[in-house]
């Protein structure tokens, strides 16, 4: 059995919990003998598939004879005009060191990751705040990459390549785009059974490559438009996973949350939606002894500073929790284009000496954020599954997380509030502090249920789903 | 000394330069909290401290140094803050030799400040006192003088400040010359003090100030042009106070841009100019009279649009990280560290402040100039990891404190 995969990030450079999912779910498919061609826009370095491959799309030279252009997906005259401006770019000639032709196309920059505009710079800089404080007055403090994102199109006598920057910068649609375009040759030049497309980027790639072999498309949602902005979501964006959904002929959605999400508000026919619980890739408690000295009450919110993860939910709360315990400690992990206002609200309720931004965080500094931190606040608006409750369990960390979050399905021990809730959300981070016992009685019981949260579990029901469909269409055929 | 050379001149023109560069902070992370250790970015603070010497600095200062020898009439007055001594000393030592020959001149003045260039005045206590008294004895030492006049921080004023100035015996006071507290009177004369009457208080002109400052452009400004305006001066008004960011010649605007050449020209101009006489503060408090008592019941400053306390105090990270600040100081008092007070007062200047504005438009655009954040959020986020920081210091100190008392106790109850 060979899948012909695609993603939009993978480990070890990832900005979110796609990046996480997708590497459980191939290394623990490895194992149970399922070869994957894991195509990425572009390779950062470090990335490794057990039993597989890696391609990187922007190595793939699409050959001159193909129609360089997909199917549109929607009347672009019927879009908002953000959206409109993918297709008016400014294309600039030049030549390169060799002579060779490269055209650079600046895309519309009023495309942001997740259909959330730029306010201005500034906000575009604190989005992609990773503390390392690029410092204006010295050249090589100043972030690598320029302002505007282009993309380079390189065109040799056989045909042309695109180079991606496989980031979520203001080129992303165009490069969404580009994507399904070489996906097309990806599909002809290798054989494979089934296409597994991971979350929107990359559902008009699967569209594309199930047109081109006629083998099933599985479309994989980790999250919708609709989790990440509600009802103020990008139409376009939108558009993309529904068509996406009903192209495919299977969706599996990693809650029963996102299942009915997908039928309620995209609407899919429930039958075909499989519900496939993500996994956590086991791993020892971190023997991190780190510390900070800030105090013995540490309540942490780790997550992207967005809508969908109610930051200032758990600012709310914590200005409850200081009037009970003046001196807890709050951290906020991440970044995202709601920081501002989150550092604001925090500045406004003069709490910032116990309140505490790290910026984005990573790898090690995960562990120690982790280490020192006594209860994990996960306030998500609407969470299709959400991995970090069940990475602050394996490090020894209680978890209290929304009632509208899908890991919640698996975990009926945690504590769980209601996202608005912020007075219950208050009184169970206090009864934490308060209460050791409970800490400790939650600890235990997550550790246990976290047992049975595996990928190998999630992969041998996915593999079954490969044969069911790859047998079918044979049948067909 | 040459005050009387030109008596029958009608009117007068102090010209003021700002000398000021902060200890910008190190990037400190939230993961950097209980490391203690250097809060400054030295290498940073080093290598701007002598870009600014080799552009601004040195060459600007020999100008000045040429041109008072050939036109000994010529007076500027300085004001360069203790944050800014310290760095001469330690990066650029040549720097502050080139000052100390402007000096000896004698038609340089030097005036007054707080040493940290800080928002002491906003602290309770005497806490601006002690910083203005430690200003005037840093320049008593390099300059063999203790200024007589004042210049708060950004020319932060109101009628307090005149009034604790004056009981620190300093004779007259710098701020802006703004219309609200003006009220239709001109800028060009010297005030006084409501009730403290014998302070004179110097207006700035920040039109002709800015026209250098902000505003320079070769082509557009020529120095007939402004000279024609200076000559336009009605003949009552007597005073005419220019003050400037000293930066302005060679980096904020670059020798290129023709801005040494202006004041080059302006210099002599004014020197051989019968309409004027260029004055040193001290000198104008000896020739003119107050015109009459100026009332500023708020702050004032020359910082924005507004010239009020926003460009530092204005949004709520500003207030949270000041306030956070202030709460150190009880602390402090009790343990009594020369090194703890001179790091906290190091965090008081006002830079690390400005920085954390959120104005947006043409005035956050100055802000961002002088920024070495990308935004006012990284800006109050750092500063905030180091005064966590430096709580801890101060609480771990603390008590070490009490363990040591409580010991002593024991030690002298037993040998009771």
């Amino acid at each position: 059995m060979r899948i012909l995969m695609f993603g939009w990030e993978f480990p070890p450079h990832i900005s979110g919990g796609l990046g996480t999912a997708c590497h459980g779910l191939t290394q623990a498919l490895g194992k149970n003998k399922v070869e994957i061609l894991f195509v990425v826009p572009t390779l950062h370095g470090g990335e490794k598939v057990d039993n597989g491959y890696i391609i990187n799309a922007s190595t793939v030279i699409i050959p001159s004879a193909m129609p360089a252009k997909i199917t549109p997906l929607v009347d672009v005259a019927g879009l908002p005009s953000h959206i409109q401006a993918v297709d008016t770019k400014t294309q600039v000639m030049t030549m390169n060191e060799e002579g060779t032709e490269v055209t650079y196309l600046k895309a519309a920059s009023s495309i942001t990751p997740y259909g959330q505009h730029l306010q201005d710079e500034n906000f575009a800089q604190v989005r992609q705040w990773n503390y390392t404080l690029p410092q204006k007055y010295s050249i090589s403090r100043i972030y690598p990459e320029s302002k505007y994102e282009t993309d380079k199109v390189t065109s040799i006598s056989s045909g042309v390549s695109y180079q991606f920057s496989g980031k979520y910068g203001p080129a992303l649609l165009d490069e969404v785009d580009k994507y399904a375009l070489v996906a097309g040759t990806i599909s002809d030049q290798y054989d494979f059974d089934v296409i597994h497309a991971h979350d929107w980027l990359t559902f008009r790639a699967g569209i594309e490559a199930k047109k081109r072999s006629g083998k099933p498309l599985i479309v994989h949602v980790h999250a919708t438009e609709y989790d990440r902005a509600g009802k103020n979501g990008d139409a376009f964006i939108m558009e993309v996973e529904r068509a996406g959904m009903m192209e495919a002929d299977l969706v599996v959605a990693v809650s029963e949350r996102t299942k009915s999400i997908a039928v309620a508000e995209y609407q899919i026919p429930p039958a075909k939606i499989e519900v496939v619980h993500n996994g956590i890739i086991a791993s020892e408690k971190p023997s991190n002894n780190f510390s900070i000295p800030i105090g013995s009450h540490v309540i942490t919110f780790l997550g992207r500073i967005t809508y969908q993860k109610g930051p200032l939910f758990f600012v709310e709360a914590a200005r409850k929790v200081l009037e009970e315990f003046p001196d807890a400690h709050f951290v906020a992990g991440g970044s995202g284009d709601l920081f501002p206002a989150m550092v604001e609200r925090v500045a406004q309720l003069r709490m910032s000496t116990n309140f505490h931004f790290t910026g984005f965080v990573k790898g090690e500094q995960v562990n120690k954020l982790w280490s020192i931190s006594d209860v994990y606040v996960m306030p998500s608006v609407s969470e299709p599954f959400g991995i970090t409750p069940l990475e602050a369990i394996q490090a020894g960390v209680p978890v209290i997380i929304s009632n509208q979050s899908g890991v919640g399905e698996v975990m009926p021990h945690a504590i769980k509030v209601d996202f608005w809730n912020t007075d219950a959300l208050a009184e169970a981070i206090c009864s934490v502090l308060k209460y050791k016992s409970l800490s400790k009685t939650l600890k235990k019981n997550s550790t246990n249920e976290i047992k049975n949260i595996s990928w190998d579990k999630a992969a041998k029901k996915i593999k079954s789903l490969y044969y069911e469909f790859a047998t079918k269409t044979r049948l067909s055929a | 000394m040459n005050s009387l050379q030109r008596p029958d001149s009608p009117h007068n023109l102090m010209l003021y330069f700002q000398v000021h560069q902060p200890r910008r902070l190190r990037p400190f992370q939230f993961f950097d909290i209980g490391s203690g250790g250097n809060y400054f970015d030295d290498d940073l603070n080093e290598e701007i401290l002598n870009r600014i010497a080799i552009q601004c600095y040195l060459p600007t200062n020999q100008l000045l140094l040429d041109l008072i020898r050939k036109n000994p009439n010529i007076r500027v007055t300085f004001s360069i803050s203790g944050t800014t001594l310290e760095q001469f000393e330690q990066y650029a030592p040549e720097v502050l030799l080139s000052f100390r020959d402007l000096a000896s001149t004698g038609c340089v003045e030097f005036l007054g400040e707080t040493y940290y260039h800080s928002l002491a005045c906003m602290l309770p206590g005497d806490e601006f006192e002690i910083q203005v008294m430690k200003h005037a004895q840093k320049i008593k030492e390099h300059f063999g003088v203790q200024p007589q006049v004042f210049r708060n921080t950004e020319l932060i004023y109101s009628n307090e400040i005149g009034a604790r100035i004056s009981a620190l015996g300093f004779k007259g006071i710098l701020t802006d010359g703004i219309e609200r507290v003006l009220c239709n009177r001109s800028p060009h004369h010297l005030y006084n003090h409501p009730t403290k009457t014998d302070l004179k208080i110097f207006l700035r002109n920040y039109r002709l100030s800015d026209d250098i400052a902000f505003r320079f452009d070769a082509n557009e400004l020529t120095i007939d042009r402004y000279m024609s305006w200076l000559s336009q001066m009605p003949n009552d008004e007597k005073l005419v106070n220019l003050a400037l960011d000293y930066e302005t010649f060679g980096e904020h605007k670059k020798l290129q841009s023709g801005i040494l050449n202006f004041l080059k020209e302006l210099l002599t101009s004014l020197a051989n100019y019968a309409a004027y006489r260029m004055i040193t503060p001290s000198q104008a408090m000896e020739h003119l009279s107050p015109h009459s008592q100026l009332n500023v019941p708020g702050y004032i400053s020359w910082a924005d649009k507004e010239r009020d306390l926003s460009a530092w105090l204005g949004n709520d990270m500003q207030r949270d990280a000041f306030d956070s600040l202030k709460k150190l100081e009880k602390n402090l008092e009790t343990l009594d560290d020369p090194q703890l007070i001179h790091t906290w007062r190091q965090l008081q200047t006002s830079d690390h402040f400005y920085y954390m504005c959120t104005k947006g438009e043409e005035d956050g655009g100055v802000h961002s100039y002088f920024s070495p954040y990308c935004s006012p959020y990284e800006a109050f986020i750092n500063y905030m990891n180091v005064i966590s920081d430096f709580s801890l210091q101060i609480k771990n100190r603390l008590s070490a404190l009490r363990r040591s008392k409580r010991m002593r106790k024991t030690v002298l109850a037993n040998a009771l």
